[in-house]
């Protein structure tokens, strides 16, 4: 949770005191400043070949905290996960105007090794992917790509990743096996893991527990609250409660839109726009 | 409930239509469908029981009958054919029987006829004398009859039918590591002497073949002389070790008498195998079955391929295969990764795709002609040039077992090309995306994560490929197959693998065996025999692959993704 002082800091900033917002429509309605930001995303628009995907986003990510992206199908947000670690690089046709700084430096500059920068925001998908290896393979796979060559270290970042996301206690003997033998839950938290292995400064959630039972996602919301100050975490979800359980600021986005950013309590409680009422009282999405 | 195709049980619902025409029809086509499928399935199994039947048949030793006929003549042989006289079939009369009989002793001092027929009408008395012997021999094919006497220089050593076949029996096995010696001293030292010389020649003729006319040069020229006359006079040491060895392995001198009282002689070392068939017990006959069989597969051939073993053949496939396979799998997984992940998709990928898939139809005599021309020609042709001038004989200009495994890696790399597609096709995208997500280059991606989950369809595009490759023949008659290599292409000479020697395949060793060879009626079973060998060997190949390839399914299994 944000601490009482950081919660006055973020709520007492005034609006669009930074980015001249009075430009962009949607930033007058939903910036909200953050005093550290890790993330900053500035007028980023997104055109796949033939549509819009994101419009003028702006957006402060929070240093050590997470951020929920809300929204209903389709609204962008996991578009703007997958720009926070270039991945949609990989989509043929994608371009992209505005910028995103990372601790000041842009994302998208020219000199930028996107590998490297992959490596300092990892990312854990909606639908648990391990590598049709074993366990210990699957969390040492990062750090080895990183050039870690040594048995001991090897060793090491993998207990350590593996405690990091709760799971060495219950994989420990196994480490040998199949990652394809272990539960849902047990694989996703398996990809956190190696995630967190090559050492990240953010990790990005794509709806990491929608494929789960309430049970794992109780965990894996659990994990996420543990890892925090560690990392940033950037969290898209469709549920509601677990975006308002484990977040610390939330940002509502609708048809490509940035439409409110604030403090989680405050944006789920007392929401300034109408759109977003509607949608976290369920009446559309 | 199950789902039936229209014919419901017990009474239909009322209201509900109770035709079923369509549903017959459909069921029509089941039976149908199952019948075609049934109809080949019993042409696989007939075929592989026919080549069993045949083919396993060779081996099994025959009784000898003894037959005296009505004009007094006697022969003996082994029964192979009883069959009705064809003429008399139509004329209604009654009919004739004949029976072919194998009487072997191909010699012309031994009456030279390897089959007869006799009408059964003709045969006055017939007996199966238990003392007759068959002789499996290195030349000549084999001898029925007695052998009668053994000498050794001047003297007698054994006489009668009995002593001699009892002393014939001692001294087989003694003249057959005899030989064995002897083959392996031609082999072994002269063979290696023979090399040093010719080693020694080329090094001489590349010597006078260059320009510079320094004293050194008549030096080098004198040093080499000296060494080709020191590896001269080791080879006449030999040769005369190898005159007395051959001296002492042709001492002892056996004479044979045919049926009908003929007489040969011939020197024991000649013959392979001595028995009496008609003694044979049961366990005799698979003993002398599992020997025979053992000769097939693991000695070399005799008498134009007609006698002994395949084993070079046997060889020859298997080698040429897993060097095809060694050849075409990087090459066909390296173009299905450009293909599937580096080209651009468009048209003219796809159009790339279907010429691969036409390349998979092409006649494969075609690329016999390509790796004739190309390979053989050009590239081997090069290669004599540029490190082989002194030699006076093409060394890698002509046919040979790299060539051929390159010509067949050309021709299978389509089938490759599309399974491996298809494997990479198969790796999930969220697999993919993590291994991206967590820093890993693209390269990294496939080598680590995507090649490895994909083995298991570059695996069954191997084994596909060795298929073909196993059973092609075509092409390979003139880019290196032949009919006899003395050596095989792996000798304990540097390189050891000598890939420029040309070698034998079963798939040709058939053909020449069944028609190419002087006796073609004798081989008829071992064509079935060498056919059902290949079948064995292909398989053996398929089911090492298929192994690998469960084992890399177990650990790559992508399923649950």
């Amino acid at each position: 949770m944000i601490t009482q002082e950081q919660q006055k800091v973020m709520t007492k900033l005034p609006f669009g005191t930074e980015s001249a917002p009075s430009e962009r429509e949607s930033a007058t309605a939903a910036d909200f400043l953050v005093a550290d930001a890790h993330m900053e995303v500035r007028g980023l628009s997104l055109y796949y070949s033939e549509s819009q995907a994101l419009q003028g986003i702006d957006l402060r990510v929070p240093r050590g905290k997470i951020t929920a992206l809300i929204g209903p199908s389709g609204c962008g947000k996991s578009t703007l996960l997958r720009c926070f670690n270039r991945l949609n690089d990989l989509v043929d046709g994608v371009h992209i105007d505005g910028e995103i700084l990372f601790d000041g430096q842009s994302l998208y500059g020219s000199e930028v090794d996107v590998n490297l920068l992959r490596k300092r925001v990892g990312m854990v998908f909606q639908k648990s992917n391990p590598f049709p290896k074993s366990i210990y393979e699957n969390v040492a796979y990062g750090p080895r790509i990183h050039g870690t060559r040594s048995k001991a270290s090897l060793d090491e970042m993998v207990e350590k990743s593996l405690r990091g996301a709760a799971l060495w206690e219950e994989v420990k003997d196994r480490l040998d096996k199949s990652a394809l033998g272990l539960s849902g839950g047990q694989q996703q938290r398996l990809c956190i893991a190696r995630a967190i292995a090559v050492e990240p400064d953010v990790i990005l959630f794509d709806e990491p527990c929608s494929a789960l039972d309430p049970i794992s996602t109780a965990r894996i919301e659990e994990l996420m609250t543990e890892l925090k100050g560690r990392f940033t975490q950037i969290i898209v979800t469709h549920n509601m409660q677990q975006a308002s359980r484990v977040s610390d600021t939330t940002a509502f986005l609708y048809l490509g839109r940035l439409i409110e950013y604030g403090v989680t309590e405050t944006l789920f409680i007392n929401p300034r726009k109408k759109q977003t009422e509607d949608y976290i009282t369920g009446r559309f999405g | 409930m199950p789902i039936s195709d229209g014919q419901s049980r017990g009474t239909p619902p009322r209201g509900l239509p109770t035709s079923n025409r369509r549903g017959a029809l459909g069921r029509a086509l089941t039976s149908l469908a199952g019948g075609a499928l049934a109809f080949n399935l019993i042409m696989v199994l007939g075929l592989l029981l026919l080549l069993l039947w045949q083919g396993g048949a060779y081996f099994w030793p025959r009784d000898l009958a003894w037959f005296e006929l009505a004009d007094g003549r006697q022969v003996l042989g082994e029964i192979h054919e009883h069959r009705e006289l064809r003429t008399t079939a139509a004329s209604g009369a009654e009919p004739i029987y004949e029976v072919r009989l194998k009487t072997g002793n191909r010699e012309p001092e031994l009456g030279g006829q390897d089959f007869v027929w006799i009408r059964e009408a003709d045969i006055k008395r017939s007996e199966r004398p238990h003392d007759a012997v068959l002789l499996e021999r290195r030349s000549w094919g084999p001898f029925f009859g007695y052998p009668v006497a053994i000498r050794r220089g001047d003297g007698v050593i054994a006489e009668g039918r009995d002593g001699t076949f009892r002393k014939l029996e001692q001294l087989v096995p003694e003249k057959a590591e005899h030989f064995e010696k002897i083959r392996k001293l031609e082999k072994g030292e002269i063979g290696d002497v023979n090399y040093e010389i010719e080693r020694l020649r080329l090094s001489r003729r590349k010597l006078s073949m260059s320009t510079d006319s320094s004293p050194d040069k008549a030096r080098a020229d004198a040093e080499l002389q000296r060494a080709t006359q020191v590896q001269e006079s080791r080879f006449g040491a030999l040769a005369d070790r190898l005159r007395d060895e051959r001296q002492s392995l042709e001492a002892e001198i056996l004479v044979i008498e045919s049926i009908d009282g003929r007489r040969k002689t011939m020197p024991v070392s000649e013959v392979v195998r001595a028995v009496r068939p008609n003694e044979l017990s049961t366990a005799g006959k698979i003993g002398l079955y599992a020997s025979r069989l053992w000769e097939f597969v693991s000695d070399e051939p005799r008498e134009s391929n007609t006698e002994g073993g395949i084993f070079p053949a046997i060889f020859g496939t298997v080698l040429m295969v897993l060097l095809m396979s060694v050849i075409v799998v990087p090459l066909g997984v390296l173009a299905a990764l450009y293909l599937r992940e580096y080209a651009k998709q468009g048209p003219l990928v796809r159009a790339v795709r279907i010429a691969v898939n036409n390349l998979a139809g092409t006649p494969s005599i075609v690329f016999g002609v390509f790796g004739l021309g190309f390979f053989v020609y050009f590239l081997g042709g090069s290669i004599d040039r540029w490190f082989y001038s002194e030699h006076t004989s093409p060394v890698f200009g002509t046919g040979g077992i790299l060539w051929a495994s390159l010509t067949l890696a050309l021709l299978t790399v389509p089938v490759v090309i599309v399974a491996a597609e298809e494997g990479l096709a198969a790796v999930p995208r969220a697999v993919r995306e993590g291994s991206l997500a967590l820093g890993a280059t693209k390269w990294e991606t496939l080598r680590k994560v995507v090649i490895p989950a994909s083995s298991p369809a570059i695996l069954t595009g191997m084994i596909l490929a060795m298929g073909r490759a196993a059973g092609e023949v075509a092409p390979l008659m003139i880019v290196g197959m032949v009919k006899l290599a003395p050596d095989l292409p792996i000798s304990l000479e540097w390189p050891f693998l000598h890939f420029e020697r040309k070698f034998m395949h079963i798939g040709f060793h058939i053909y020449d065996v069944g028609f190419q060879s002087p006796n073609v009626e004798a081989t008829k079973p071992l064509v079935s025999a060498t056919a059902l060998l290949l079948i064995v060997v292909v398989t053996i190949l398929n089911l090492a692959a298929i192994r690998v390839r469960n084992r890399l399914r177990a650990k790559y299994a992508t399923t649950g993704l």
